[in-house]
């Protein structure tokens, strides 16, 4: 897979359940649909809980990876 | 006709307990199912303007105490206390100035590891769309008047509004907290 250009990027280090599934939503919300956003969180959780919020939301998670301690999904906004 | 609804009962006011119904409620909220918190009796404190930043942890009848001080307040004093009274909570819990002593450590554990404060999952409830309401009995017993409240709030309700809220919806969820 290509190197994938997100259109946003929200850095989450350091929040903790529920913040990174709060924010994620709040600046998908003000997205265009299509458009792609990068997440980074440091919290564990976020492995099962972000892929969880993509999956009942409809947005599609691109692709997920772990880099130095980071969890980093990339999310495209549903519709478009 | 709503698809989903959620309706969390919050009825303890303790600090420790305050967190699942904001924490679940919130995010619920965010994966798009219509949410409510019903707080009733003790929950009544976490919306009160108020006692919302006095709640405190119990550690009396409570058998997960006591929690182990947080890393960033181990040092050898803290070492000591923990050397005298690694005993029962039971015990621990009728020490005077317990209760405000573990609350400051899960404070502090809580503000450690960065998880959100009371209000700040309150507002981040309300900017999820959560509806919060208060119990309207309850608030009588306990004389807690809608002004003594934080703002925001639904109007007061019983639990025929709670049931048939839920029961609106194709797909009804309650959880009792």
């Amino acid at each position: 897979m290509g190197e994938i250009k997100p259109d946003k990027v929200l850095d989450a280090s350091g929040l903790n359940c529920p913040l990174p599934v709060l924010k994620t939503k709040g600046v998908l919300k003000d997205m265009q649909e299509g458009q792609i956003l990068e997440v980074i969180s440091t919290d564990p959780g976020s492995k099962a809980d972000i892929p969880a919020f993509c999956k009942r939301t409809g947005h599609e998670l691109i692709e997920m990876k772990e880099e130095g301690g980071k969890f980093i999904y990339y999310i495209r906004k549903k519709g478009g | 006709m709503a698809k989903e609804r959620l309706a969390i009962i919050a009825s303890k006011g303790t600090l420790d307990w305050a967190y699942p119904p904001l924490i679940i409620g919130s995010t619920a909220a965010s994966m798009d199912i219509e949410t409510a918190i019903f707080f009733t009796f003790y929950g009544l404190n976490i919306i009160h303007k108020e006692k919302m930043n006095k709640l405190k942890v119990a550690p009396l009848g409570n058998p997960a105490m006591p929690m182990d001080f947080p890393p960033s307040l181990q040092n050898p004093i803290t070492n000591f206390i923990s050397s005298l009274f690694p005993g029962p909570p039971q015990i621990m819990g009728v020490i005077p100035g317990m209760t405000d002593f573990m609350t400051a450590v899960m404070k502090r554990a809580f503000k450690d590891h960065k998880v959100a404060s009371i209000p700040e999952l309150i507002e981040l409830c309300k900017e999820a769309g959560v509806k919060l309401i208060p119990c309207q009995m309850t608030m009588e017993v306990f004389g807690y008047k809608y002004e003594d409240l934080i703002e925001g709030l639904e109007p007061p309700a019983g639990a025929a509004t709670l049931i048939s809220y839920v029961l609106e919806a194709e797909k009804p969820m309650i959880i009792f907290v």
